[in-house]
């Protein structure tokens, strides 16, 4: 691996290897700053019958070298490494999620305590839990066992129990472990490996009763005490293992951790890896959501405590947008899907179409029926995502708290979700449905609908998907990531204002506003409730949005940050969408009566410019499907 | 002749199919290269170990951990039968406490940490049959083996239900035809049935109710699948289904009639065995639903369709639309413009100019939203 002063790193080059499509992305230093120059992309060759990654990656990289018209590829079809006059890049880095990504199992004693820091450390690692196993799990010991057996993951995080403290239950479930002797997932050749991250005193006991049945590693318990995770060790060992076994398990991946300069990262791992860079230089909070065909990872990061991040990533695993298409539908109910739908559908013909998007997951939507309809199971997916993030990113459960009267009546325990809608300071948006929204404007309508932001929160989202690249290359060159991600990866769509709380009155004033616009004129007003207002606040020369000052005067019950009824001198940033002033309240609720909620919908529509004049007027009501 | 089918899926009258037939856990082949052998047929077998049963002896006796194995009756590796008395301890007055074996099996282990026994029950037999009518043309040791046999292959979009076998009967007059319970006779028992448009929920609950092996359709409404497996179906991961029919789908979810080229092959091979699996898997990795139909030939000649691939999409080639608005309907390429396009919901996409067979109507339509039909 080549070892570069990052100063001399002008040319570099990364590819995120995904189960359908290899990309490719360039990015050279000009002009005293690192930008995206090139991309290109090629479909993964991880199947028969070709069965080399590394194919696919040099496919992906020759459409790069010829849109480029550098030489990157050398005669014996290696990458060419160190740059050289206009021949190579300077280093070479790649992620992946080919081949089903990381799949783990995890196992803890106590399922709302370390077995949710051991999925917690699994998440992390950008692996995708495909079950928990703990103690207290209400399935009977041989139930377990056969959970274990039935289930090929490539590896199984153990964790239980404090140090020092009961060492019987971990050992118990290493014993089910044994018993089970579960195999991995790829090749046979191997056993498969178990880390150890539980309690240090059960470490003999664990060696005794797994060591001859399976790999295992320990590592230092990523429960100490109940008060504090130790994620970190446990995360690092899944990534070992990760190159060690199932990236070598994969064809030709041998060749390609060769001839990259750090190791491999697991796709949503790398995103995770520049969500968090990014949160932390700017000593922001912040949430990115991916919404993929299949699955819809969500990341998060606040700051409960003021200054340390906490990070958290969660996986919806059956909440997608073509091969899970059906199970949105399913898990969010015909009713909460179609109020975000102006018009009527018949539910036979709706059920057939959804199933039909399932089984040819490919198809995009032609009518602008079609594409409401599609961004409206979008918005229920993202909800659902979002709602399963928010009860997995809590504070520590089980700690003791020391509480005075005031917090006796609050009856807030220990586990309280970390996510606070008021505090996050940016949400950004990645996969097909919101980057490849037609309009822009539909991407931030379907963040606001789904997500809710409270308070003043930026919006962004991830155009081309090029997170994991970075997040990758966060690790070697921060610089050059953060840069990349601010200028190239995200389009800064706008910021979001809502004021929370209650309104004594419906249809009463919400906020009186006042923005200096970049022209130097003033938009100054009052925001009604259940009202929606853009501003044309756009971007700048250098791809960031343009900062205005505002003045910002909630009513009396409502806050927008800084305390019921409390102006705000504030700046607000625009971006290719706007600012967005959301008078509808928090939680808003769409009204159950069908003419009001056509209407609602409609004029937040219009006051979005979400969709084209006049496109959800009239209804689709379609004569049932006749074929010839 | 129009004949249709999505890209990738096969529809052919005679190729030669190969299917690999491997057990979950190494075991025991039984069968040997050039063999020839029938959809029943056990062709590898293995003994896949007995579920566990946990018992925590310490918790039971009223003993530390430690003082467990000292109690037991049994040592590891000792096989015990079900009410046998394992371990035993004498408590004040001579009054004894046992525990006694819920299975027949084996003790496996005794933990002197957690004072849990671990016993294994008998190990249960595991088979593979050969699924198909052909040759065993590979054996691979300890894991299955290779048939293979000249035969019609039909890929489906979507299936449910596991493998199984049974002569072909046509059961509607046209491919256009939903599929009735009236349609279903008694005499269809053990069959495989080719239907037309969409088969209706109660045709399926009269199929299942004669004993109908599969049945073959164009369409099916979600609902009635619904209805059918009691479910919402979240995913398409399918094959495990126990419903008492494999179904397989091969044109999509509504009613929409069974492509012509697939109607033409199936009631070209009435009366045949043909072997069904309706196992469906659309990930990375796609499985489809497939159905296959065993002919005579030599396994070990060169099949001319091994490499082949579907020409490009050209003026003139008949394609059929897979999404709406105008899903199912056939027509020839007009034009191929390369630009990207704005369709009507505002999205920039390649598309393709088509001219509709049925009424001469022209559209233009995505070229992701197509299925190649080839002539």
């Amino acid at each position: 691996m080549a070892k570069l002063n990052p100063e001399q790193i002008k040319y570099i080059l990364a590819t995120d290897c995904g189960s359908t499509t290899t990309k490719a992305i360039l990015i050279e230093f000009k002009d005293g700053e690192y930008r995206l120059t090139t991309r290109g992309e090629a479909p993964t060759t991880v199947e028969a019958p070709i069965e080399d990654v590394t194919r696919g990656v040099l496919n992906a990289v020759t459409e790069l070298a010829e849109l480029s018209g550098r030489k990157l590829i050398d005669e014996n079809d290696r990458i060419i490494t160190p740059a050289n006059g206009n021949d190579g890049v300077d280093i070479y880095i790649s992620t992946s999620s080919a081949g089903g990504g990381l799949q783990m199992m995890v196992a803890g004693v106590v399922r709302s305590m370390t077995a949710e820091s051991a999925e917690r450390a699994a998440l992390g690692a950008g692996a995708i839990v495909m079950d928990v196993i703990a103690s207290n799990d209400k399935r009977l010991p041989h139930e377990q066992i056969e959970r274990i057996r039935h289930l090929r993951p490539d590896m199984i995080l153990l964790a239980g129990g404090i140090d020092g403290g009961s060492i019987t239950h971990v050992v118990e479930l290493g014993e089910l472990i044994a018993a089970a002797d579960p195999r991995p997932r790829l090749g046979s050749s191997y056993k498969l490996p178990v880390i150890y991250a539980g309690n240090a005193s059960a470490q003999d006991a664990i060696k005794d009763t797994l060591g001859d049945k399976v790999d295992l590693k320990i590592t230092p318990n990523l429960r100490p005490v109940l008060e504090r995770e130790n994620l970190i060790p446990a995360r690092e060992e899944i990534h070992n293992l990760f190159l060690e076994h199932v990236m070598a398990q994969a064809p030709g991946y041998s060749k390609l951790m060769d001839w990259a300069d750090a190791p491999i990262m697991p796709t949503p791992g790398a995103v995770g890896n520049i969500i968090k860079t990014i949160a932390d230089i700017h000593n922001i909070e912040a949430v990115g959501v991916d919404i993929g065909g299949a699955t819809t990872d969500i990341f998060s990061v606040f700051r409960p405590d003021g200054d340390e991040g906490v990070f958290n990533r969660t996986v919806s695993a059956n909440l997608g947008m073509s091969y899970s298409i059906s199970n949105v539908f399913k898990e969010a109910g015909m009713k909460n899907v179609m109020r975000w739908v102006p018009f009527n559908m018949d539910e036979r013909d709706l059920r057939n179409r959804i199933k039909n998007k399932m089984i040819r997951p490919t198809t995009i939507p032609q009518s602008m029926e079609e594409l409401v309809f599609e961004q409206a199971l979008a918005r229920e997916a993202l909800r659902l995502a979002f709602k399963q993030h928010k009860s997995f990113a809590t504070q520590l459960k089980g700690v003791q708290q020391q509480r005075t009267i005031a917090d006796a009546f609050s009856q807030e325990g220990s586990g309280k979700s970390l996510v606070n809608m008021m505090s996050l300071n940016m949400l950004i948006g990645s996969g097909g449905v919101l980057s490849h929204a037609p309009r822009r404007n539909q991407c931030a309508a379907m963040m606001i609908d789904s997500f809710q932001p409270e308070g003043i929160t930026q919006l962004a989202v991830d155009s081309i998907f090029m997170m994991p690249q970075l997040g990758v290359l966060s690790e070697v060159h921060p610089t050059a990531a953060t840069e990349v991600f601010e200028k190239d990866c995200l389009i800064h769509l706008g910021t979001c204002v809502a004021p929370v709380g209650e309104l004594k009155k419906a249809g009463g004033d919400v906020m009186q506003y006042s923005i200096t616009m970049p022209d130097g004129s003033t938009e100054a007003g009052t925001l009604k409730h259940g009202d929606m207002k853009l501003f044309d606040v756009g971007i700048g020369s250098d791809s960031l949005g343009i900062k205005v000052k505002a003045t910002l005067e909630p009513a009396r019950t409502l806050d927008i940050g800084a305390g019921k009824g409390v102006k705000m001198e504030t700046t607000l940033t625009g971006g290719v969408v706007g600012i967005v002033l959301d008078g509808r309240g928090r939680p808003f609720t769409i009204s159950e009566d069908e003419e009001k909620r056509v209407a609602d919908l409609q004029r937040w529509n219009e006051a979005l410019d979400v969709y084209p004049k006049g496109a959800l007027i009239h209804s689709y009501a379609q004569p049932e499907n006749v074929v010839a | 002749m129009a004949l249709a089918y999505a890209p990738g899926l096969t529809v052919t009258d005679r190729q030669l199919v190969k299917t690999k037939r491997i057990l979950p856990l190494k075991g025991d082949v039984l069968v040997k290269v050039g063999d020839r052998v029938k959809p029943d047929d056990v062709v590898a077998r293995t003994m896949l170990p007995g579920p566990v049963e946990p018992m925590n002896i310490a918790n039971r006796l009223g003993l530390p951990p430690e003082d467990v194995e000292a109690a037991m009756l049994k040592k590891a590796g000792d096989t015990v039968k079900k009410g046998e008395v394992v371990a035993s301890v004498k408590n004040f007055f001579f009054f004894t406490s046992d525990c006694e074996s819920k299975i027949d099996g084996t003790l496996e282990s005794i933990s002197a940490v957690t004072g849990q026994a671990l016993f294994r029950g008998a190990p249960r037999p595991v088979e593979v049959k050969a699924y198909i009518d052909g040759e065993v043309i590979e054996v691979l040791p300890e894991e299955g083996v290779v048939i293979a046999t000249w035969g019609g292959h039909l890929q489906g979009i979507f299936g449910i239900g596991g493998e199984t076998s049974g002569l072909l009967k046509r059961a509607v007059a046209s491919r256009k035809d939903d599929l009735k319970p009236e349609d279903i006779t008694d005499d269809m028992k053990g069959h495989v049935i080719i239907g037309g448009a969409r088969v209706t929920a109660d045709a399926i609950q009269q199929a299942i109710k004669v004993g109908v092996a599969a049945i073959i359709t164009g369409g099916l409404d979600d609902q009635d699948l619904r209805n059918l497996l009691g479910y919402d179906l979240g995913v398409a991961i399918t094959g495990k289904e126990t419903i008492g029919v494999t179904l397989v789908v091969t044109e999509g979810f509504g009613s929409i009639s069974m492509a012509e080229r697939s109607f033409d092959l199936l009631c070209s091979k009435e009366g045949q065995l043909a072997c069904v699996n309706g196992a469906t898997q659309i990930r990375a990795g796609v499985i489809r639903p497939e159905v296959i139909i065993p002919t005579e030939g030599d396994v070990h000649a060169d099949d001319e369709r091994a490499g082949y691939e579907q020409g490009g999409m050209d003026i003139g080639s008949p394609l059929r639309v897979i999404r709406h608005p105008y899903f199912g309907r056939i027509g020839k390429v007009v034009s191929l413009p390369s630009p990207l396009t704005v369709l009507e919901s505002g999205s920039h996409a390649r598309v393709v100019e088509i001219q509709f067979d049925d009424d001469n109507n022209k559209a233009v339509v995505p070229r992701a939203n197509v299925e190649l039909i080839e002539s």
